[in-house]
C-alpha cells in the first residue's frame, strides 16, 4: 500500500508542519525590499500565529457549526495534500497510483468547507468572495489536470512520487517543449490556488477587493490562524510542486536534497514577492482572461506532447 | 425460495401495493399504510433475491410460452440485471416510506381532489416499481418492451400529479413525447435484433459492422439517451423532475433515467466487438453532456430543476465511464474496460443513493417552506438540522470528494481515462485514442463546477439567515421523511469509506456485458479491480481524513469552549439585514457570464431613466437553450406543416364527395393498368 513508514516520511511531516510559515514571512521581506523598507522579521509569521492562537474567538450570531468545521477542514486538507505531494529528497508518505486525483479532490473538499463557513456568516461580502473563489476554481482546475495528463505521459505512472521525480526528468530530457508550458501554466495556478497578486491583493483590507481576505473576514483568533497557517501550508504544496517540475533531479544525499528543495521554495518566494512588487491586481473582468490563457498554453503542451511521438 | 421466485413476488406486491387504498374511502390513512408496507416487503423480498443470486450466482430462467402469437417471454438474473435492481429496490421503497408524511392521504387544501391525487400517487409508484422490476428482469425484448411502456405511463401521470398548475400540465406532456420518442427507438433496436437473430431474445450478434449493427448502436444510444437525459435529448428532464412530487422526482432521478442506462449497456453486450468510433463518441456525448448539464444547473434558482440538471451531469460522467470501457473494448485493453465500467456503474448506484437523497431533502424544505425558489431561503439549518446534515453529505458526495462514495466512482473514470494517454505511441490508432484523455480536464471542470453549484446550493438554502417570513418559520419534517435520508446518507458514507466491498458485484456485472466478447472476457477474468485501483488505499486515506477532521474539531471546541458571541463584522454598517446577503443569482452570476454562450441567460430590468428614486424590479433566468432554440422551432414548423393539410377540409360535402370520386376514379385506372 503506502512505503513503510520511516524517517523520511518523519521528516516529511515535520518540515510540512514547521517550514511554511517562513515563505510568508520571505515574501513580505521581498516587497519590503521592493518599496525601500526594511519590513518585518522573517519570522514574523510564526510570532502572528502563536499570538491568534492565544486569542479568544468571537462568533457571529448568524453562524452554525460549519462556521466552526470550515477551518479545521481547510488545515487538515492541506496538510493531507502535503502528505501527498513529493518534497525534497525520496517518495511521499502517502503514495499510491492515482494519488493525484485524491490531491486535486481533497484541495477541493478544502475549499468547499471554506467557501460553506463563509456564506454561513450571511453577510454580502462574504458571499462575494465565495462566489470569486468558485469562479477561479473552475477555471483553474483544468489547467491542474492538464499538466498532470503531460507527467503522466512523460513518467508511465499515476504516482505524484514517480510523475515529479523521474517522470519530470524524462520529461525534460525528451518533451522540453511541453513541460516549459506547463511549468508557466502551474505558476500561474499556484498564483489563483494560493490567492496572490494578480489575482487577489492579501495585503488590501477593503473589503470590496479582496477574495480570500473576505471569505475569512469573520473569523478571529484561533479559527484565523488555523486558516492562516493552512494557507502557508497550501503555499508551501503548491511552491514544491513547481521546484520539483523545475529541478527533479537529485543528489544522492537525503540531506543536500532536501536543503536544495527547500531553498527552491525560498526562491520561489522571492519570485513571487517580486510579482507582488512589480504588479498591481488585475481588473475583474481580464482574470478569466488569463486564467483562459493559461488554459490554452496547458492544452497546447499536450498537443504538442502527442504529436511529438 | 429461489431468487426467481422472489423478484417475482417483489414485482406482484409493488404492483398491488396500491390497490387497496384505491378501493377504500380517500380520507382513510389505512390505504395508504398498506400501500407503503406491501411496496416495502415486495422490495425487500426483492433484494433477498438479489442477495441470494449473489451467493448461488444460478438463475433459473422463467419461460412462458403466449397462447396466441406465438412469442415467449423469458425471465432471470445475471449479473448486470442484479446489478441494476438493487438502486430500483431500494430507492423505491424509501420513496414509498418518505411519501407517508409527504404526500398524505389526507385533505390539503383542496379536500376530495388532493385525496384523490394521492391515492393514484400511491397506485402508480407501486405500478412503476414493479415495471421497472420487470424490465430489468426480462431477458427478452417483449418482456423488456413491456416493462419500459408500463414505467413510461405510469411516470407520466405520477409527473401530472399537481395538474391544476399549467407548468405542471406541459412538463408532463414534454416528458411523454420524449418517453415516446425513446420507446420507438427501442422498439427499433429489438426489431433490428429479431432481423438478425431470428428471436427477440437476448442474444449475440453475428456481427458488429453490417448496417443493421451500426443501426441497433445508433437507435439504442439515442433513443435509450433520451430516457436517460444525454443532451442533446435531455429537454424533457428538467420540467419533469422540478414538476413531479419530490419522493417521485427522487425516484425518477435516481432510477428511471438508469433504465436508460441499463438499455444502453444491455444493447452493448449483444456486439461481439465495438468499434473504437463508438466509444469514442460516447465518450464526447457524455463529456459535453457533464459540462453542460452543470453549467446549466448553476443558471437555476428552482432547487428542484437544479437538481435534475445535476442527473444530466451524473449521466454524462455515467456515459464518460461507457465511453472509455467501449474504447478499451476497441484497442484490446482490458484494464480500461475494467476500470472505465467499473466506474460507470458504481457511479449509478452512487448517483442513485446521492441523487435520491437531495431529492428528499429538496422535499423536506419545499414542504417546510412552500416554495422551490432558492432565493427566498436561508437559516435553514437552524431549524431542520437533520436535513441540514443529510443535505450536506448528499451535496459533498455529489461533488465526488473524498471521503465519500463520489470520489470512489470518478476516481475509477479518471484512472481509465489518464490510463489513455498513456498508450505506447507506435500502435495503431494511438493518436486518436489518447486524445480520449482530454476528457479527464473535462471531467475535472465538472467537479469544479459541482463544488461551486452546490456550494451555493446548501449555502443560500441551509446557511446565513433567513430571507423571508416562510424561511424564518420553518420547521423539520417527521421520521418518515428523514429516516429515508439518514440511510441513504449512511450508505454514501460506507461506499466512501469500504468500496472494497463492492467490488466483486461490481466485476460480475462488468464480466457479463463484455461476455459476448470472448477474447475481452478471457484477458478480463485474470484481472482484480483491486489490483488496478487502489480501493484499500481510498479506505485508508478517507479514515486519515475523518480521523484528522475530528481530532483537528475536538481540538478547536476544547480550544474555544466559552467565545463571546457578536454580528457578522458588516464593515461597521449600521442596519445589516438578510436581503443584503448573496443571493442564488449574484453567486453564480459570474459563471453564468462565461457559459453565456450556451445559457443565453434572459434577464428582465425595470430601469430608471428619471433624476428621483423609484421602484425598479430585476429578474433574470436561464432556460434550457436546447428547449428553446432547436425543438421549440422545429415543433412550430411541423405544426405549420401539418396546418397546410387544412385547405383539403373545406367543410363541405360536396367538397368531400369530389375527393371520394377522385380517389376512387384513380384507384380504378391504377388497378387496371397492373
Amino acid at each position: 500500500m503506502f512505503e513503510p513508514i520511516s524517517f523520511h516520511s518523519a521528516i516529511h511531516l515535520l518540515i510540512v508542519l514547521v517550514f511554511p510559515p517562513l515563505l510568508l514571512g520571505v515574501i513580505n521581506r521581498t516587497k519590503a525590499k521592493f518599496g525601500g523598507r526594511r519590513g518585518q522579521p522573517v519570522l514574523q509569521s510564526y510570532y502572528d500565529l502563536a499570538k491568534l492562537m492565544q486569542k479568544d474567538c468571537v462568533f457571529s450570531d448568524t453562524t452554525s457549526w460549519v462556521f466552526r468545521f470550515g477551518p479545521v477542514v481547510g488545515l487538515v486538507t492541506a496538510i493531507v495534500a502535503a502528505m501527498i505531494v513529493p518534497l525534497g529528497h525520496s517518495s511521499a508518505p502517502l503514495s499510491f497510483t492515482g494519488d493525484l486525483i485524491m490531491f486535486a479532490y481533497v484541495l477541493a473538499l478544502g475549499r468547499f468547507f471554506t467557501m460553506a463557513a463563509a456564506l454561513d456568516t450571511g453577510s454580502a461580502f462574504e458571499g462575494m468572495g465565495a462566489a470569486r473563489e468558485a469562479t477561479f476554481a473552475v477555471l483553474a482546475e483544468p489547467v491542474l489536470f492538464l499538466g498532470l495528463l503531460v507527467l503522466a505521459r512523460t513518467s508511465g505512472s499515476l504516482k505524484m512520487s514517480d510523475m515529479l521525480g523521474d517522470g519530470a526528468a524524462s520529461g525534460w530530457s525528451t518533451a522540453a517543449a511541453p513541460m516549459l508550458l506547463i511549468v508557466a501554466a502551474w505558476f500561474v495556478v499556484t498564483l489563483v490556488e494560493n490567492c496572490r497578486i494578480p489575482f487577489d491583493d492579501p495585503n488590501t483590507h477593503l473589503e470590496l477587493t479582496m477574495i480570500h481576505e473576505v471569505m475569512v473576514l469573520d473569523h478571529s483568533g484561533p479559527t484565523l490562524g488555523l486558516i492562516v497557517y493552512a494557507a502557508a501550508v497550501k503555499l508551501f504544496v503548491f511552491a514544491g510542486l513547481i521546484v520539483k517540475l523545475v529541478l527533479p533531479f537529485g543528489s544522492g544525499s537525503a540531506l543536500v536534497d532536501w536543503i536544495l528543495f527547500l531553498i527552491g521554495t525560498l526562491l520561489v518566494a522571492v519570485v513571487i514577492g517580486t510579482i507582488e512588487s512589480v504588479m498591481g491586481r488585475l481588473k475583474m473582468s481580464e482574470i478569466p482572461k488569463l486564467l483562459i490563457g493559461a488554459g490554452v498554453v496547458s492544452l497546447f503542451a499536450v498537443i504538442l506532447l502527442l504529436s511529438n511521438q | 425460495m429461489s431468487s426467481t421466485e422472489l423478484v417475482f413476488s417483489a414485482i406482484v406486491l409493488s404492483a398491488a401495493s396500491g390497490w387497496p387504498a384505491v378501493l377504500l374511502p380517500p380520507r382513510m390513512r389505512l390505504g395508504q399504510w398498506i400501500a407503503v408496507v406491501m411496496n416495502v416487503i415486495g422490495c425487500g423480498l426483492g433484494l433477498a433475491g438479489v442477495w441470494s443470486f449473489l451467493q448461488s450466482r444460478a438463475s433459473e430462467p422463467v419461460r412462458w410460452q403466449s397462447p396466441l402469437a406465438g412469442f415467449e417471454l423469458s425471465f432471470a438474473l445475471d449479473g448486470l440485471s442484479a446489478f441494476f435492481l438493487v438502486p430500483v429496490l431500494l430507492v423505491c421503497a424509501l420513496a414509498s416510506i418518505y411519501s407517508l408524511q409527504y404526500w398524505p392521504h389526507v385533505a390539503r387544501g383542496v379536500a376530495e381532489e388532493s385525496a384523490a391525487n394521492a391515492r393514484r400517487v400511491s397506485l402508480l409508484l407501486g405500478m412503476m416499481t414493479a415495471a421497472m422490476v420487470w424490465l430489468v428482469f426480462a431477458r427478452d425484448g417483449i418482456g423488456f418492451l413491456f416493462g419500459w411502456e408500463v414505467m413510461a405511463v405510469s411516470a407520466f401521470f405520477l409527473v401530472a400529479a399537481e395538474d391544476q398548475y399549467l407548468e405542471t400540465r406541459k412538463a408532463a406532456w414534454l416528458y411523454i413525447a420524449a418517453s415516446h420518442f425513446a420507446t420507438l427507438c427501442a422498439f427499433g433496436v429489438f426489431g433490428l435484433l429479431y432481423s438478425q437473430t431470428g428471436s427477440m431474445a437476448y442474444a449475440t450478434l453475428p456481427t458488429s459492422t453490417s448496417t443493421a449493427a451500426i443501426a441497433i448502436a445508433v437507435l439504442a444510444l439515442v433513443g435509450f439517451g433520451t430516457k436517460a437525459g444525454l443532451m442533446p435529448m435531455h429537454v424533457w428532464l428538467p420540467g419533469a423532475h422540478a414538476a413531479a412530487p419530490s419522493h417521485v422526482s427522487a425516484v425518477m432521478s435516481g432510477v428511471m433515467i438508469k433504465m436508460g442506462v441499463y438499455g444502453i449497456f444491455r444493447v452493448a453486450s449483444f456486439f461481439p466487438e465495438i468499434p473504437l468510433s463508438w466509444g469514442v463518441i460516447t465518450l464526447v456525448v457524455g463529456t459535453v453532456s457533464a459540462i453542460l448539464g452543470v453549467a446549466f444547473a448553476i443558471g437555476q434558482h428552482d432547487i428542484k430543476r437544479l437538481l435534475a440538471y445535476h442527473s444530466i451531469e451524473n449521466i454524462g460522467i455515467i456515459a464518460m465511464g461507457l465511453g472509455v470501457a467501449l474504447i478499451g473494448r476497441a484497442m484490446h485493453q482490458p484494464a480500461w474496460v475494467l476500470l472505465g465500467s467499473c466506474g460507470s456503474l458504481l457511479h449509478v448506484w452512487n448517483h442513485a443513493l446521492f441523487k435520491s437523497l437531495l431529492f428528499f431533502g429538496a422535499g423536506s424544505v419545499v414542504h417546510s417552506t412552500g416554495s422551490r425558489d432558492l432565493d427566498i431561503m436561508g437559516g435553514l439549518s437552524r431549524h431542520m438540522p437533520a436535513t441540514a446534515s443529510c443535505f450536506l453529505i448528499g451535496s459533498v458526495a455529489i461533488c465526488g470528494l473524498p471521503p465519500l462514495n463520489g470520489f470512489v466512482s470518478e476516481l475509477l473514470i479518471y484512472l481509465a481515462l489518464f490510463g489513455t494517454i498513456q498508450l505506447p505511441p507506435g500502435t495503431a490508432s494511438a493518436s486518436l485514442t489518447s486524445t480520449a484523455a482530454f476528457a479527464a480536464p473535462g471531467l475535472a471542470l465538472v467537479g469544479a463546477l459541482a463544488v461551486a453549484c452546490f456550494v451555493k446550493v446548501y449555502g443560500i438554502v441551509f446557511l446565513g439567515a433567513a430571507r423571508s417570513e416562510q424561511a424564518s418559520k420553518a420547521h423539520e419534517s417527521g421520521g418518515a421523511m428523514t429516516g429515508p435520508m439518514f440511510v441513504l446518507a449512511g450508505l454514501c458514507v460506507l461506499i466512501g469509506v469500504a468500496p472494497m466491498l463492492f467490488a466483486p458485484i461490481l466485476q460480475s456485472a462488468t464480466s457479463t456485458w463484455v461476455a459476448a466478447d470472448a477474447d475481452m472476457a478471457a484477458s478480463m477474468a485474470e484481472l482484480k479491480l483491486a489490483a488496478l485501483a487502489p480501493l484499500a488505499t481510498v479506505s485508508v486515506m478517507a479514515a486519515i481524513l475523518l480521523i484528522g477532521i475530528g481530532a483537528g474539531t475536538f481540538f478547536l471546541m476544547w480550544h474555544v469552549r466559552l467565545s463571546p458571541t457578536a454580528d457578522t463584522w458588516g464593515c461597521g454598517y449600521a442596519a445589516p439585514s438578510a436581503t443584503m446577503q448573496y443571493t442564488s443569482s449574484s453567486f453564480a452570476q459570474w459563471l453564468v457570464d462565461l457559459f453565456g454562450w450556451a445559457l443565453r441567460p434572459k434577464v428582465h430590468r425595470l430601469r430608471i431613466d428619471t433624476l428621483f428614486p423609484k421602484d425598479a424590479a430585476f429578474e433574470s433566468h436561464v432556460d434550457d437553450t436546447v428547449l428553446e432554440q432547436v425543438v421549440g422551432p422545429m415543433t412550430r414548423l411541423v405544426r405549420w406543416l401539418f396546418g397546410l393539410s387544412r385547405y383539403l377540409q373545406q367543410g363541405s360535402l360536396q367538397a368531400y364527395l369530389l375527393y371520394i370520386l377522385v380517389i376512387v376514379i384513380g384507384l380504378m385506372l391504377w388497378t387496371s393498368r397492373a
